[in-house]
């Protein structure tokens, strides 16, 4: 295939071709960074909980004295636990998806506040949720009775605590975390084991890699650990004990209030907590579809134009022995060059917009792969609307050449 | 001549009826998108009080230690204020009005045991909230800083829990129960919800939509143990029993300042006031902000990063379409290239031709714009089903009914310029050579 006489043609259109170019360019930029911000709420959305979210729920309750919180979890897990379905009742401070209760920084040094390792969400638990829970041990042992602590000021003093694979790698890379230590202030906590995942509370607040950063702390009943208890069920009854549990509440213990937006299911916890993401993804595929068909629209207009207004030249090129073939493949070349131009174009501007986008977002630096990617799609694009307009180039019959008009 | 080439466009316009829908939906798909979320961000980034906001100013100041900064980079002030600052401030008096606030969530119930308790947005501040911000009163009034001092337990609440407790009558000297302990009424809020709500920008609770339910007395209300929603401590511990000498800021304070002399004479009082608190060895620093409204709204964010960032993406989204048109209308105007000469050689000047193309362009966005305008009618149909705070309030006003035009007809006419400009500098000769 002869590139130049392309060129020289194009030199002719030069209006037309930076236009086409442009668009590409435009399409280009938006696209590798719509695309980037899909990816990354799109691997948010599919955070791994760790726990069995099909089979739990959270009910919480609120309004009363902090004095009576072992009284009000004497009666609340009891009445719990007797709602037909139940499999456990248990406590626990916050959920993966429900309202953060704990986070805090911690640090290598007790007392220390300057060299944070980082801020981690303390989930304390009472006897018997880490098993309703349905954690994964992959490390250490499983809390015992003894290592259960009282904790008056949020945080027990002194704690032996599981932590996430994704924590212990970021706090100890490349060393055994058991039975090292960490502070919060004054307070000491030593790993005893390691789960393999345990979303935190709000995972979207954080950082992609600070997700996980759990921390299990295990926590007598009372104090700082009330009002919210963890229901586990089969998963086909979850949603019946979880309406069965709200309504019992005001039986169970008429002086404390219900805290309805935070008494779900796991399951509708994490599907509410996604929800905007959700939107947002849709939003943004559904523009970049409609921009990718607006461009191909405007290739096909363009095309079709030069198709039409080069009608002789093409049956003079036939008459003169060119093949259907070298007139459909002279205006795929033709889009090729002009596509690959504002590719070229479009890379330069993909990474300014990233860099507008870094300004206002937190957002990390376009990866490189992006870029090869939507050039690939562009290309595609420009070669399918370009399809139609040079099929009907190449029937152009070489008796064209022949009429004078 | 103009309805002349009215009609000369609109001959060229059917008789390539496919083009020109393409054209006009391209347009109106862009106009929409943009319209849409230019909506939601202009609603969402409005003035909460206009005819106020030039004189609010939120003051800040830093009690930090000096080996521990407030934020990372040790260079924003605190967005809070500790109680004893918030009171100095309040009692020296320096602005035309102040008060100080935080927000709680509080348990009411419902008086003569109708109905559960349940959980509503409070306001715990001063006596100059009312007339500051201007929030207009049903019934009764506020309370008065004799109040504020004595520890008053006296309650305004809004217009909405009034008709919930209270089906609508006047509630002025009826009780209230708030977290367990007894409230009298002395006012009634008609409905007021500033959007965005200002006032509690970092106090906790949601930005947009219904306005809070209970407005209490901050000295009485603390006195009955009522916590504010959000605190942070910058010495050991927080003794949340103590909160009003801990080292800790939960308070947002407001003043109003009603001209630019006043301002600066603020901004000087807070610069002396922190010099002072070095010198008494309170403060490690002397570092004070004092910002006005619109200016605290834009510098915390307060307008989610997400509608900012839809409002960019159809921006470009328009910016392709517009790229499209000028293709497509270019396209058609050379297509046309004898007939331009034909005219052009009968006594048609270059101003003729170019004003029958940009003609042609301007049908082009006004179809684009009606079209546009069901497409954002739809989008905002679509987002106010979205689960956002603010999603009641998406609507298109009139000014934002009649930028939809304005922004069509620009696009059309930008999009029209180039394909004018190469037809009337198209030369006739050659064209009526052909023929």
């Amino acid at each position: 295939m002869q590139i130049k006489p392309i060129l020289a043609a194009l030199r002719r259109h030069r209006l037309a071709t930076l236009l086409i170019a442009m668009e590409i360019a435009l399409a280009c930029a938006v696209l590798c960074n719509a695309c980037f911000l899909v990816a990354r709420r799109w691997t948010m959305i599919q955070i791994n909980s760790g726990v069995d979210e099909s089979s739990l729920a959270v009910l919480t309750v609120n309004g009363f004295d902090p004095n009576q919180a072992a009284d009000v979890n004497a009666r609340m897990l009891t009445g719990l636990r007797s709602i037909p379905g139940v499999q456990s009742a248990t406590l626990i401070s916050e959920v993966p998806f429900g309202p953060q209760t704990g986070a805090a920084g911690v640090t290598h040094e007790p007392g220390d506040f300057k060299n944070l390792i980082g801020v981690v969400d303390f989930v304390l638990a009472g006897p018997g949720t880490f098993k309703a829970l349905g954690l994964k041990l992959v490390e250490g042992r499983l809390p015992q009775p003894d290592d259960y602590r009282p904790a008056t000021s949020f945080l027990p003093d002194d704690a032996q605590v599981l932590v996430t694979r994704q924590w212990a790698e970021h706090a100890w890379p490349g060393e055994n975390p058991l039975g090292k230590d960490f502070w919060c202030d004054k307070m000491h906590f030593r790993v005893m084991g390691v789960v393999d995942h345990y979303a935190r509370a709000q995972p979207s607040q954080y950082d992609l890699q600070q997700g996980e950063w759990t921390v299990f702390t295990p926590v007598v009943p009372g104090g700082s650990l009330a009002g919210t208890y963890l229901l586990r069920a089969r998963p086909q009854d979850v949603q019946r004990v979880l309406q069965a549990a709200r309504a019992a509440v005001p039986k169970i213990a008429p002086d404390v209030v219900l805290d309805q937006d935070n008494s779900k299911t796991l399951g509708d916890l994490r599907m509410n907590y996604f929800k905007t993401d959700r939107i947002m993804i849709g939003l943004l595929l559904g523009v970049v579809v409609l921009m990718l068909g607006v461009t191909a629209l405007g290739i096909v207009g363009l095309t079709s134009f030069w198709v039409a207004q080069r009608r002789k030249q093409i049956g003079i090129r036939r008459a003169i022995g060119a093949t259907r073939g070298d007139i459909l493949r002279y205006f795929q070349t033709e889009n090729f060059l002009i596509v690959t131009f504002g590719i070229a174009l479009g890379m330069l501007l993909a990474f300014v917009l990233n860099a507008v986008l870094m300004k206002f977002y937190e957002l990390p630096h376009l990866p490189l792969y992006y870029l090869p990617v939507g050039a690939l799609v562009l290309w595609g694009l420009g070669q399918l609307a370009v399809l139609g307009p040079a099929l009907r180039a190449a029937a152009v019959p070489p008796v064209v050449a022949t009429r004078s008009v | 001549m103009f309805g002349y080439y009215l009609d000369l466009a609109l001959r060229s316009l059917k008789r390539n009826k496919v083009l020109t829908t393409l054209m006009v939906l391209a347009l109106a798909l862009g106009i929409g998108a943009t319209i849409t979320t230019l909506a939601v961000l202009r609603l969402l980034s409005g003035d909460p009080i206009p005819q106020k906001s030039a004189q609010l100013f939120y003051p800040q100041l830093d009690p930090y230690p000096a080996n521990q900064p407030f934020s990372r980079s040790g260079k924003r002030v605190p967005y809070l204020m500790s109680y004893i600052d918030a009171m100095n401030l309040i009692h020296a008096r320096k602005a035309e009005r102040q008060a100080a606030m935080a927000m709680s969530q509080v348990k009411l119930t419902p008086p003569s045991g109708v109905g559960k308790p349940f959980y509503a947005q409070g306001v715990l501040t001063t006596t100059d909230f009312f007339p500051m911000f201007d929030a207009p009163f049903q019934y009764g009034s506020g309370w008065t800083a004799a109040d504020d001092e004595g520890r008053a337990q006296v309650a305004v609440i809004a217009g909405s829990l009034n008709d919930k407790l209270f089906g609508g009558a006047n509630s002025v000297g009826r009780m209230i129960r708030i977290e367990d302990h007894d409230f009298r009424i002395i006012g009634v809020l008609r409905t007021w919800a500033p959007q965005p709500r200002f006032y509690a920008v970092h106090l906790g609770g949601h930005s947009y939509g219904e306005g809070d339910a209970v407005f209490v007395p901050l000295q009485g209300a603390r006195a009955d143990d009522l916590m504010p929603s959000t605190m942070m401590g910058y010495g050991k511990s927080i003794d949340v029993e103590h909160l009003e000498t801990a080292p800790a800021i939960w308070l947002g304070l407001w003043v109003q300042l009603p001209n630019a002399a006043d301002v600066a004479a603020y901004k000087m009082f807070l610069g002396n006031y922190a010099k002072e608190q070095v010198a008494l060895g309170r403060y490690q620093r002397t570092d004070t902000a004092l910002s006005g409204l619109m200016e605290w709204m834009r510098s915390e964010h307060v307008v989610p990063d997400d509608v900012r960032l839809q409002a960019g993406l159809a921006f470009g989204f328009l910016l392709i379409c517009v790229v499209n048109t000028v293709g497509l209308l270019l396209a058609k105007c050379l297509r046309r290239s004898r007939e331009i000469g034909v005219r052009r050689a009968l006594g048609a000047s270059r101003g003729a031709i170019f004003t029958q193309f940009m003609v042609e362009a301007a049908i082009v966005g006004v179809a684009g714009g009606v079209l546009g305008l069901v497409f954002a009618e739809l989008g905002l149909w679509g987002i106010r089903h979205q689960p956002a705070q603010y999603a009641s309030l998406a609507h298109l006003d009139l000014s934002m009914f009649l930028f939809t035009f304005v922004v069509a007809l620009l696009a059309s006419l930008v999009a029209g310029l180039l394909p004018a400009w190469r037809a009337c500098v198209v030369a006739p000769a050659p064209q009526l050579k052909a023929v």
